[in-house]
């Protein structure tokens, strides 16, 4: 294999898509026509794409990242260009050949570009901030408005018990939205997110009051836990600030590892986007989760193909059970087929996530991957099977036009495959399955 | 749970009281919750669905299977509006000739591919039998699970279900319990095995078949007919129903020794004749008077469409049905040539030349249809046969491929694209040398004249996916943008560009697309 690793498959370019839109305006400027010298090498592709002006844009990818420069005047990124000339690369080796000399553009967007990396690595490393003391006091002042927050959602849980959670399902969406308002205004942005989940469950049909008491009692649990947290073990305080809200640092060390990258989805509410990938370390064994932001209208920033394999570091957060980490200054595609998690039935997988629960009781779900398991219908929606058709977990969503669904069984066929998810007490989400025919490659299937 | 829907004033729950009893409340709930998640135990495993059957197939080259993806990814996208503008390819338009490559070359699809291949076939009645053949026994398993598919379960869908046409109990039992369309199938794969079984099938339970049903089935003896139907066929010409008596006269007819062309020929040449005493020898055409019951046994049609002389009409049905054999020796030995260009009296021309025209189609001769065609740089309205560019496209259909790509590329190079478009619909694909050659001449030429580029976009589809990929050469010249004429139509010369561009991208897509799929290293 070359220095550039292996070429992305079109999926992994198009999951880079910020939105529908762009991925079809993409896959239009994916053929050799509007492009002229295109090349790649040396961990990037570039190439000039002629559009409606006279001048064509200059597109360049840095596919370790990934990152993106495009002369388009398009807010999106990646733009359609960037898409196009990744979906060339991905199909099409003549059209984008390997080692092709690097235009001046290219290289001086380049050089930047990790000048600028090596520069952001050294001041993560970094030195002390500026104003210790500062600081100090700015962490105090939130930590206080934090706790204020905390004690009214305490003060609203209560009132809320006391007249009866029949009566919340009538008092309809508006209360639940100031209270989230205000714990905003509390910088509590964890809390914030737990009470507008909490104003939807009277809304979400059958058997609402139980999980909206289920919900409840998890919310007063994290407001005593934030109360009483100077008392709490260490790693399990980081847990709690982190559920609130306040800012995660990476506090472990730092793992190197090749990591296989078993799924990236997205999620938004209108004002952002949150973006987890899932990651899995063939030698470490870890499983690691990679969260990324972008602001409405704006895909995060961090991409990775799916069933990638991508060498660098990841530093994890501090608290207990946590799985979240922080990417190192580049992640670099290699080569090399996939090795998929090693998987258990489906027992094992509620075990690990009943286990989770005691180091982060907030948990909804866990990763995990289930081996020698079948798609099978049963009474309430699809589940997926111990091969010894003994034990069972359902599929969450239940929804059957799902595609994910529908690509899982078609790789079944009927026989056992291996799947990665997500185990929770709703069920289980499937993301990725390998089938026995290649098993490593990584299918995604949402 | 009582507690708390109805709230701890109203009901506290048992051992507090007071403010802190909602506190306690929740202090317990968190604990069950807790307790209830952390232990939670895997549920009874449902009966999986049966295993699909195996596909020994091979599977895509990797590349191949890469752009598999990519056209099923480009289907989604709808056209823009306004029509296709723009250099890239349509890759929707190139999906089924890709599906056709890859079944032809006995690959199977990709499993992870399956869903959207079957909402491919779902979404375009097109791709059905490709899209299917590729998706294989695996496909039909997964249909089978989603009603949404359920298209693929029926009609050609269930081929690969159909029991061996060997297996005389086997084909006996579906036959006899079998859905329609699934019979129709077998009635089909029969007969292409062994005609006599296939025409026993149908005689065995022929007359308790609806009318509908009978007329279907009919139809399927189309394919493969042959002197050995000719009884069943007489049969049929007693028939209840009027459209299957019609339909049976009409299959008779394409049979030139059948006992009703024979007879249908007798009509027929009593009615057309030759005129020696004319200063030019000349066709006379006296219409039959009268519709008789013979005649009307025999599918002619006795009340003619509004609008049309019902002596005119029987007339054309005679000498539609009647063999073309029996003309040369009505008319002293002439070739059909030489008949065609006889002058015809009284102004029966017209109704004499298209009812040759439809028995040409019909019986799929060659000769009759040359000599109808005319020479292709003769203008259609003042040629022989029929002016209609549906009917010549018929007629042009029933020559071999490389004389009806000549022709259609003579008709090009003698009267432009305009009225080409359906004549280079029939032609094989990829066009063949001297035609690809004329298309490409007359686009650039129109280009040349200033004309509106929009006026041609169908034959640039057209040329997109049918021309062969060696033309792309030819066409890099033109695709250079090229300076606006003074004449010409404002914009069209920056539309010429990116529709030469385009059909270039196209091209090169396509050899691409072939050469992937037949890269065996992977």
């Amino acid at each position: 294999m070359n220095a550039m690793g292996v070429r992305w498959t079109v999926e992994q370019v198009l999951a880079l898509a910020p939105d529908e839109a762009s991925r079809r305006a993409g896959s239009g400027l994916g053929t050799a026509g509007p492009w002229s010298g295109a090349g790649c090498g040396d961990g990037a592709v570039w190439g000039q794409c002629k559009g409606s002006g006279r001048t064509p844009y200059r597109t360049v990818v840095e596919t370790a990242g990934p990152a993106y420069s495009c002369s388009c005047p398009s807010r999106k990124a990646p733009c359609k260009h960037v898409l196009g000339l990744l979906l060339l690369w991905a199909a099409d080796g003549a059209a984008v050949p390997d080692g092709a000399e690097r235009p001046e553009w290219a290289a001086r967007w380049l050089a930047g570009r990790r000048a600028g990396a090596v520069g952001a690595a050294r001041k993560a490393q970094g030195g002390p901030p500026a104003d210790p003391e500062a600081a100090r006091r700015r962490a105090e002042r939130r930590a206080a408005r934090v706790t204020a927050g905390a004690e009214e959602l305490e003060r609203r849980l209560a009132d809320l018990v006391r007249g009866g959670l029949a009566a919340a399902g009538q008092q309809g969406y508006g209360l639940w939205e100031e209270t989230a308002a205000r714990m905003v205004d509390a910088q509590a942005p964890g809390l914030a997110g737990r009470v507008r989940e909490l104003g939807a469950i009277p809304g979400s049909g059958p058997g609402w009051p139980v999980r909206l008491l289920e919900e409840c009692a998890l919310t007063h649990l994290l407001d005593r836990a934030w109360l009483a947290a100077d008392r709490l073990p260490a790693p399990l305080a980081a847990t709690v600030r982190t559920r609130v809200g306040l800012p995660a640092a990476p506090g472990g060390t730092a793992v190197r590892d090749r990591w296989l990258v078993l799924a990236q989805y997205d999620t938004g509410d209108g004002r952002l986007t949150t973006r987890r990938l899932w990651l899995y370390g063939e030698g470490s064994g870890r499983t690691a989760l990679l969260l990324s932001f972008g602001a409405a209208g704006r895909a995060p920033a961090l991409a990775l193909p799916v069933g990638a394999v991508v060498d660098g570091e990841l530093t994890p957060h501090a608290g207990s059970g946590q799985l979240r980490a922080e990417p190192g200054e580049s992640l670099v595609p290699v080569g090399g087929p996939a090795v998929p998690p090693p998987g258990g039935p489906v027992g094992a997988a509620l075990d690990a996530y009943g286990r989770a629960l005691r180091e982060d009781p907030w948990l909804d779900s866990w990763p995990v991957t289930l081996a020698g398991v079948v798609p099978a219908r049963a009474g309430y929606g699809w589940q997926l099977a111990d091969a010894d058709g003994r034990e069972a977990l359902p599929l969450t969503g239940g929804d059957r036009s799902r595609p994910g669904l529908w690509r899982l069984l078609a790789l079944s066929g009927g026989a056992p495959l291996t799947v990665f998810g997500e185990c929770g007490h709703r069920g289980f989400t499937p993301l990725a399955a390998w089938s026995p025919e290649a098993p490593s490659e990584t299918v995604p299937l949402l | 749970m009582a507690a708390a829907l109805l709230g701890t004033d109203r009901r506290p729950p048992s051992g507090t009281r007071g403010p802190d009893a909602a506190e306690a409340l929740l202090d317990t709930a968190a604990r069950h919750t807790l307790r209830r998640r952390a232990g939670l135990r895997p549920g009874p495993a449902a009966v999986p669905p049966a295993p699909c059957p195996d596909d020994p197939r091979p599977p895509l080259p990797a590349a191949a299977r890469r752009r598999l993806d990519r056209l099923l990814a480009g289907r989604a996208a709808p056209a823009p509006s306004g029509g296709r503008r723009g250099t890239a390819p349509d890759l929707a338009e190139l999906l089924p000739q890709w599906l056709a490559l890859a079944v032809e070359r006995g690959f199977k699809a990709p499993s992870a591919a399956l869903p959207a291949l079957l909402d491919a076939a779902r979404a375009r009645t097109d791709l059905r039998p490709q899209a299917l053949a590729l998706a294989g026994p695996r496909g039909l398993w997964l249909a089978g699970l989603n009603p949404d598919w359920r298209f693929a379960l029926r009609g050609g869908g269930a081929g690969g279900r159909l029991p061996d046409p060997e297996d005389a109990d086997a084909v006996r039992e579906l036959w006899e319990e079998g859905l329609f369309a699934e019979r129709v199938a077998l009635l089909g794969a029969v007969r292409a095995k062994d005609p006599a079984a296939g025409r026993a099938l149908l005689a065995g339970t022929w007359a308790g078949e609806r009318a509908e049903d009978r007329l279907m089935f009919l139809d399927s003896l189309r394919a493969g007919l042959s002197a050995a139907d000719e009884e069943f066929l007489e049969a049929a010409l007693a028939d209840r129903s009027r459209n299957v008596r019609a339909t049976a006269a009409e299959l008779l007819s394409a049979l030139p020794g059948s006992a009703l062309a024979g007879r249908m020929a007798d009509r027929a040449v009593t009615c057309v004749g030759l005129d020696r005493t004319a200063a030019v020898p000349t066709v006379v055409v006296e219409a039959p008077h009268e519709c008789d019951e013979e005649m009307r046994r025999d599918g002619v049609a006795a009340v003619p469409p509004s609008g049309r002389g019902e002596r005119s009409w029987w007339l054309g049905q005679l000498v539609e049905s009647a063999p073309l054999s029996c003309w040369p020796a009505r008319f002293g030995g002439r070739t059909p040539e030489e008949i065609v260009a006889l002058p015809v009296a009284d102004d029966w021309q017209a109704e004499l030349h298209a009812a040759w025209c439809r028995a040409a189609v019909r019986q799929r001769d060659a000769a009759w249809s040359r000599a109808l065609l005319g020479a292709p740089s003769v203008p259609p309205a003042t040629g022989p046969g029929t002016s209609s560019l549906a009917e010549r496209a018929q007629l042009l259909a029933t020559l071999d491929p490389a004389e009806r790509a000549g022709w259609v590329a003579a008709f090009v190079a003698a009267h432009g694209l305009s009225e080409a478009f359906q004549l280079l619909g029939v032609c094989a694909v990829p066009w063949a040398e001297p035609l690809g050659a004329a298309v490409i001449d007359a686009l650039d030429i129109a280009r040349d004249a200033g004309s509106y580029p929009w006026s041609f976009s169908g034959v640039m589809g057209l040329a997109e996916r049918c021309l062969s990929p060696a033309a792309a050469r030819q066409l890099e010249s033109l695709a250079a943008a090229v300076p606006e004429a003074e004449d010409a139509s404002p914009g069209a010369g920056a539309y010429w560009a990116e529709a030469f561009q385009r059909l270039v991208a196209t091209l090169d897509l396509r050899a691409r697309m072939r050469a992937e799929l037949d890269d065996t290293r992977a």
